[in-house]
């Protein structure tokens, strides 16, 4: 028989000394010649900023390969009193998916704050990757155009691409559960 | 009856729970969106975060003189979801000092700050997933929830498992706190058998004479079947 999973709970308003205390919000060098930011800020449901959140990144290098040895490829960031992250990285390339079909490039998020009691999920893809967008297995599972779009970052020019999480109310990002 | 809310799973707390009235205007409304198993259970990453100094396991430890309070040792094992260690996973813990109060900037409790304990540890678990630090208890502390309305001592719990889906923030109690029944954060967990999974038990064999008394905390991670990446160190 399979244990129990440990129940979760919210990360509270006191984690910065021992979550962040490092910065981990350059997967890459802003230097170097590839790297793009990523930024953006989370809301609640009144439209106010989040300034207590934590955010992590997950993604796959260049050629869709995770933990790769020159790039890790995961990071965090604490929101600032107007809710904004940012994280400088290398643009993902597509991740193989389930039987034999390619993901869009995209980079997994998840957002821990007081309030939540357990984090929520979700995934930020690129404006530019039409193509591989309307092929991708998990945004085509989305039937409902508005929700599919709040998983798409916007092109802010200069390498920048802007992703922000709106945590209830209308436009709410989508929000990722695990197949049990 | 309980409704089933968004997030409600394998005695997870549900997002909304409005007697914690933070999870009003943060919880998501809207139905998540289920990822199958082919997705879900990808490697996630083992988040080695390179240096873990030696005194990180240790919260007695981390200043020139000794922190007050009640000296403790938490360890446990940490597993997933087939009952397997989570080998070389990183855990980090934070909590408040014997009096309750936290070292962070906006903790306005008035109880004294300690100048030898600054809450923070991490550890690295062993071949057979287990986990060890040495700390003081926390206290209790009140907090702007409700009237009257006071936490039960804990520590945080940050971990990362074999998968993406693993990843698990918790809080780890102490066995028979009163404070149990009138807390949201605590009561959010509906089911009592899964309750009693974020309660530690106090243990002889961990007890060390005259010095420190002991509690073991096992944690279980959901996924399974994955080898997690594990960050090169320099």
């Amino acid at each position: 028989m399979s244990p129990e999973p440990t129940p979760s709970q919210t990360i509270g308003p006191f984690f910065h000394d021992a979550l962040l205390d490092g910065d981990l919000t350059e997967l890459v060098s802003p230097d170097h010649p590839q790297a793009i930011k990523i930024e953006g800020a989370v809301y609640d449901g009144a439209g106010d900023p989040v300034p207590d959140a934590m955010v992590e990144v997950w993604q796959a290098d260049a050629a869709g390969r995770y933990g790769s040895k020159d790039f890790f490829g995961f990071g965090r960031s604490g929101t600032d009193e107007d809710g904004r992250f940012s994280f400088a990285t290398l643009k993902p390339g597509p991740v193989p998916g389930p039987d034999g079909t390619l993901q869009a490039p995209h980079a997994n998020v998840s957002l821990f704050a007081r309030g939540l009691l357990k984090q929520v999920t979700t995934r930020l893809y690129f404006p530019d990757e039409e193509k591989a967008n309307a092929k991708d297995p998990v945004l085509i599972s989305i039937d409902d155009a508005g929700l599919r779009r709040t998983l798409v970052a916007r092109d802010e020019g200069g390498g920048a691409y802007r992703f922000d999480v709106f945590l209830q109310g209308e436009g709410q990002t989508a929000f990722f559960e695990f197949e049990g | 009856m309980t409704q089933q809310t968004a997030g409600e799973v394998a005695g997870h707390p549900p997002y909304l729970y409005p007697d914690y009235k933070s999870t009003r205007l943060r919880a998501p409304k809207e139905p998540l969106i289920i990822l199958p198993r082919t997705l879900a259970d990808v490697s996630g990453p083992a988040y080695g975060r390179g240096r873990i100094e030696a005194t990180d396991d240790d919260l007695t430890r981390q200043h020139d003189g000794e922190p007050l309070g009640e000296r403790i040792i938490v360890t446990g094992r940490v597993l997933d979801g087939d009952g397997r260690p989570v080998r070389n996973g990183l855990v980090e813990v934070w909590q408040a000092n014997a009096a309750g109060r936290y070292t962070h900037h906006k903790d306005r409790h008035p109880a004294p700050l300690d100048p030898n304990f600054s809450g923070a540890g991490r550890c690295l678990t062993d071949d057979e997933g287990r986990y060890r630090f040495v700390t003081v208890k926390p206290g209790a502390y009140p907090w702007k929830n409700h009237d009257n309305a006071w936490r039960p001592a804990h520590v945080h719990f940050s971990l990362f498992g074999s998968s993406f889906r693993s990843r698990l923030i918790t809080q780890m109690y102490f066995p028979g706190d009163p404070l149990f029944e009138h807390d949201p954060i605590f009561q959010s967990v509906r089911d009592p058998k899964a309750q009693r999974r974020m309660i530690s038990s106090f243990d002889l064999e961990t007890t060390e004479p005259e010095w420190a008394l002991g509690y073991r905390f096992d944690i279980v991670l959901e996924g399974r079947e994955a080898t997690p990446f594990e960050r090169p160190h320099a």
